[in-house]
């Protein structure tokens, strides 16, 4: 409790109620009003971490109200040091996107601000249920605002993109809701954490594993299904995609740690060399198909697929870990490694697509062919576009290289060559995206287009020298990071390495 | 003493973020004065340092600055080890980088891109420092990919030529190839001894001996050769050996300061460094060590070939850092480290002389390379010409100056070596000492001697550079000459540096050879005595032979060796198989996975496709809502019929 309000539904409200005042408020105030809302949000959230507290692995903040009685669904949340960071995440990010729009979005700004404020409230909801169903819509509902983001303000195949975007989350949804609803009759409770003592069988398991990760694999997205990613991605303004990338994606990783690892650990523990297959597939595959595109933003989203192949891949190497030390203790790099890449890459691939977008509002282009010698008439942007280049190539010193490292050193404990194909990110990973710098921000300058841009404003300069903070700063230091995941990753390793049979 | 240590690092890195991010605010001045200003002090310090660790004798410092994170329980921390290899490595880097600091400011002087410069090379500084400090292996690996960053951002300093970014992303994936392996070595530390930390991992390295690891199915693989050859990957990209050596001669790119500084004395020494500071690793596997001395033979060699044919005067150079990196590589190999980081040093000095002094050539020549164009350099710029002199006969080993010590250990090593390969080695590091000569003092002829090839404009306005470009040749020409002697006895096979390296007693050189080693002016004489010294003389005589006295044989030998030469011109073909297998490939391969795997198969075929059965399949089913009272009634009838025909025919 802060000054009486419960923390938690405070975040999630304020923002969708916020997004309703802007929408009422009408264009002119737009601007300013979802500033002062998403910033209230930002630093309402931070309490989360001030009064967190980090030697417990219960949760934390929980309320608990009922909903539906008749069916014992009720409005329960919480937060544990997994989803505390992703919160928070969320509130950073939301705070950037809404100033990245500010002059650039000037087709009905006070719908496209308000979007993104009721997106940030169910997202936070979504990282903070407690209850099944209450996920679920939450889960669902986040789809609304990014299907109208995609298709008002995005590019000209917008159509083609949101309807894949669509169908490809909500087909993989359906069957979570069937599994959700299978648990919630035989429990009669839709609480998670009840799920997480359900016992099931072996088989019970495997088709909720299933159903799960079809759910989350789109999310995520995992090879093979990926492809509505890039799609979107390329036809979403540039906060859309921002969104998409940093927090979107985290939802399906976030998934796997609170429902398929506690509540499947069996199946899990069968099929795991299924997400590592998958994993190392997104990484080196995808990698691959990076080096083949063209298009900026294309490049981005694949290469962002390929890390989060990391997060996939440190989640689940904790079974074959066990097989080789006897013990689960070893395993906790890698799933923390996991969770360091998810927040690490929301910021890198959120600074990434702000780096296009940048150009873009210039050039009106993402193709590579029509740049050359940016760094010419840009040399501050060019920095920073070096910078988070790097550090999307995992350098050392930036916050990339943290979850890539930790991941790397675990999947040796699993494997040699889990790991020598996990490392071959360090390869790949520089390849295709420092081929980019190359042809877009090095060279002479390619054509009068290019020498008559103007460098970064302060509004871009601040957004991207906050990243560029951030980035920086939990690639020097991510002990206060990491600190918080200890007890609940720790808490999820003991508890799956009790099998439910 | 902490907050010295701290202070090392710390000082070029405020220089450099000073000048990085305020440099057009404070000027050209206060950038540079604010960078030397910050690797003065880091000299300064390095010296008290070198005081107390070496001259003083106090025991090494193994401390944690702050635990970066704690994840498994394994402490991964910010740390300094400084012992007597340390206290060396930070002379040598302070030294060499002060100096091209301040050479900097007259190579530099009509650059746009002054501060920028000057930001880079303290970053380097700085990222260098982290790297020799360092007592655990995650420092050890951000020193590592941070000079490998300031590398890339200085070889395509000129960002607008094609050919430098080009090479800048060539060296980059390059080192990154290594640092693929360095990365695994270090995962395989982790997943064995579960520490980070060097003391730690050493303690445990002889219990690692023993475990075996099955990397095909079938064969056991010792843990130790296993960690030791994916370390060395590491250092293979960084100290540019055969094969991943592509990157070092395209480096040349980059501004003539960088080249001296970054490619010839500190950064492509890191990995000679991290063999030598993993030698407790390196001396439990013989098969690694053996890997080691094949790969350092065949780049002394075949690189030292490579060096002959050039005709621009910094690849000149850059083939003969290959060489001599070579040479070191050797010396590790036959657990010579001491010998293999005494040549490092010397090398650090004579190697940043030489191409300063080619610097001040390039200067003078308006940014003119090709030897072809130079000539009777000497008296126009006499302090350039002295002290090329001076670092070329310290490369080529001369009896006195300072390679001269340091080679000659390295081959007296590789002669009393018993590991499979060292013959091999053996004939490399001799054939090696008359190539070296050669290719330098074609080199000083072709520059210095003979006839003036160049152009009336450019002859008009040969002189003699300022005195931020002289001053520097002549401070590295006095340890070009002395240091080796001053440090012989010590460091070849005396006990320089104590605990830092560690050679088991089977390594050991026999104590007859070292005592040559125990007196620099003994050392000269039995020299006279040996062969390699005659080899040198003899690559003197014949570089002045056919580029002196008969220039027009030259043309002739390449004649009639066509083959040899078209070898040697293409440089093995190696740049070539890259450019087509692996860039090449890559690029197919992704392009292939892109149009079949992602477009056709999954996007094409499995999501549209089901997208257009349905569509196909709705509009079969559509047919049959046509909306036609009299279709419908049809239908019916026609189902009454046969459901009559049913009941009645049953």
């Amino acid at each position: 409790m802060l000054f009486g309000l419960d923390i938690l539904s405070t975040l999630i409200w304020l923002p969708i109620i916020g997004g309703l005042v802007v929408l009422a408020a009408g264009e002119k105030r737009a601007r300013i009003l979802s500033l002062i809302v998403a910033v209230a949000t930002f630093l309402f959230s931070f309490t989360l971490y001030t009064q967190f507290d980090m030697t417990t692995a219960a949760m934390q903040f929980t309320e608990l109200h009922a909903w539906i009685p008749a069916f014992n669904i009720n409005y329960q949340l919480g937060v544990d040091g997994i989803s505390m960071p992703l919160i928070i995440l969320t509130s950073f990010t939301t705070v950037l996107v809404i100033l990245s729009a500010w002059e650039v979005i000037k087709k009905k700004p006070d719908q496209y601000m308000a979007a993104f404020l009721i997106m940030e409230g169910v997202m936070i909801g979504v990282f903070s249920s407690m209850d099944a169903i209450l996920f679920y819509v939450f889960w669902e509902a986040m789809l609304i605002p990014m299907f109208l983001i995609i298709g008002v303000w995005g590019g000209p195949n917008r159509v083609y993109a949101t309807i894949k975007f669509f169908l490809y989350t909500f087909l993989g949804s359906v069957l979570m809701l069937v599994a959700l609803i299978y648990m919630g009759l035989k429990e009669d409770s839709f609480s998670i954490l009840a799920f997480h003592t359900l016992p099931l069988t072996i088989t019970e398991q495997i088709y909720i594993f299933l159903a799960f990760l079809l759910a989350f694999a789109v999310k995520v997205p995992m090879w093979p299904v990926h492809t509505w990613l890039p799609d979107a991605h390329v036809e979403a303004p540039t906060g859309g995609s921002v969104i998409l990338a940093a927090i979107m994606l985290k939802i399906g990783g976030y998934g796997f740690l609170r429902f398929s690892l506690p509540i499947t650990p069996d199946a899990s523990s069968t099929l795991d060399w299924l997400i590592i297959t998958l994993s190392l597939i997104a990484i080196v595959y995808i990698g691959f198909v990076a080096l083949a595109q063209k298009d900026m933003k294309k490049l981005i989203a694949y290469s962002s697929i390929a890390h989060m192949g990391f997060v996939t891949l440190g989640f689940f190497l904790v079974f074959m870990i066990i097989e080789n030390t006897g013990s689960a203790n070893g395993a906790a790099m890698g799933v923390e490694g996991g969770i360091v890449q998810m927040i690490s890459h929301g910021f890198i691939s959120a600074a990434m697509f702000l780096c296009v977008g940048v150009l873009y509002d210039r050039m009106h282009s993402r193709e590579m062919g029509d740049y050359g010698g940016v760094a010419n008439t840009m040399p501050i942007f060019a920095a920073f576009m070096v910078f988070f280049a790097m550090a999307n190539a995992g350098l050392p010193g930036t916050s990339g290289f943290v979850g890539e490292f930790m991941v790397i050193l675990n999947s040796f404990k699993a494997n040699f060559w889990i790991a020598f194909l996990a490392a071959t990110t360090l390869i790949l990973g520089a390849a295709y995206t420092l081929w980019m710098v190359k042809r877009v921000v090095y060279g002479e300058v390619a054509n009068e287009k290019v020498e008559a841009l103007e460098d970064l404003n302060a509004r871009e300069f601040f957004i991207l020298g906050v990243l560029a903070s951030a980035v920086l700063f939990f690639g020097l230091y991510p002990a206060p990071l990491t600190e918080i995941l200890h007890s609940s990753v720790n808490h999820l390793l003991q508890h799956i390495s009790v099998s439910k049979l | 003493m902490q907050n010295i240590y701290l202070a090392i690092p710390l000082a070029p890195l405020f220089g450099a973020i000073v000048a990085g991010l305020f440099g057009r605010k404070i000027g050209r001045t206060a950038s540079h004065v604010v960078t030397i200003a910050g690797v003065g002090i880091a000299f300064f310090l390095s010296l008290i340092v070198f005081n107390h660790i070496v001259i003083n004798e106090a025991p090494a410092y193994n401390g944690t600055v702050y635990t970066w994170m704690i994840s498994n329980g394994i402490n991964f921390e910010i740390g300094f080890l400084v012992d007597k290899l340390t206290a060396m490595m930070l002379i040598v880097v302070t030294f060499v980088s002060l100096m091209v600091h301040i050479y900097t400011i007259g190579y530099m002087r009509d650059d746009p891109g002054y501060q920028r410069f000057f930001s880079y090379i303290a970053l380097f500084t700085f990222s260098m420092l982290m790297l020799v400090m360092s007592n655990n292996f995650l420092q050890l690996f951000f020193g590592w990919e941070a000079v490998g960053l300031v590398s890339y951002l200085l070889i395509g300093f000129w960002y607008t030529r094609p050919t430098a970014i080009y090479a800048n992303l060539k060296a980059f994936l390059v080192n990154r190839v290594g640092d693929f392996g360095f990365l695994l070595g270090i995962a395989a530390i982790v997943a064995y001894s579960g520490s980070l930390d060097y003391a730690e991992v050493f303690k445990q390295a002889p219990a690692m001996s023993g475990q075996t690891i099955q990397i095909f199915a079938g064969y056991e693989w010792s843990v130790i050769t296993v960690i030791c050859i994916l370390l060395f990957i590491g250092a293979m990209g960084k100290s540019a050996q055969v094969p991943l050596h592509v990157w070092l001669p395209d480096s040349m790119e980059g501004p003539t300061p960088i080249s001296a500084l970054i490619h010839a004395a500190t950064m492509v020494t890191a990995g000679i460094y991290m063999v030598a500071r993993m030698s407790p690793l390196f001396e439990l596997s013989e098969t690694a060590l053996t890997f080691v001395l094949v790969i350092g033979a065949t780049t002394a060699l075949f690189m030292g070939l490579l060096g002959l044919i050039q005709n621009d005067i910094k690849r000149v150079v850059a083939y003969s850092t290959l060489s001599q990196l070579g040479y070191m590589t050797v010396a590790l190999g036959v657990s010579a480290y001491s010998v293999g980081v005494f040549h490092l040093m010397t090398h650090a000095f004579f190697k940043a002389l030489l191409f300063l002094a080619a610097g001040s050539v390039i200067i003078a020549m308006h940014h003119e390379q090709d030897m072809r164009k130079m000539g009777g350099l000497r008296k126009y710029m006499p302090i350039t010409w002295i002290t090329s002199l001076i670092g070329s006969l310290a490369l080529i080993g001369t009896p006195g100056f300072a390679g001269f010590y340091s080679k000659d250990a390295i081959i007296s090593a590789v002669g009393e070596s018993s590991l499979p390969g060292s013959g091999y080695a053996y004939f490399a590091v001799l054939a090696g000492v008359f190539i070296t000569a050669l290719y330098s003092f074609r080199m000083y002829f072709l520059v210095f001697h003979g006839k003036e090839r160049m152009d009336d404009h450019t002859r008009e306005h040969l002189h003699e550079c300022s005195r931020v470009v002289t001053w520097p040749l002549i401070a590295l020409a006095i340890p070009s000459v002395v240091i080796g002697a001053i440090y012989v006895d010590q460091m070849a096979f005396g006990g320089f540096f104590g605990s830092a390296i560690y050679v088991a007693d089977a390594h050991m050189i026999s104590s007859e050879v070292a005592h040559h080693f125990s007196s620099w002016g003994g050392l000269i004489l039995h020299s006279l005595s040996d062969f390699p010294v005659y080899l040198a003389a003899a690559g003197v005589f014949t570089a002045w032979f056919l580029y002196m006295k008969r220039p027009d044989i030259p043309a002739v030998i390449q004649q009639k060796l066509s083959f040899i030469y078209k070898l040697l011109e293409n440089k093995y073909y190696f740049d070539k198989f890259n450019e087509i297998v692996f860039a090449g490939g890559s690029r197919m391969i992704g392009g292939l996975f892109f149009r079949f795997g992602d477009t056709k198969l999954i996007d094409g075929l499995i999501v549209n496709g089901s997208a257009k059965t349905i569509g196909w399949f709705s509009g079969v089913v559509r047919k049959i809502q046509t909306g036609y009272l009299y279709h419908y009634a049809f239908t019916m009838i026609f189902g009454l019929l046969l459901l009559l025909t049913w009941v009645v025919f049953r």
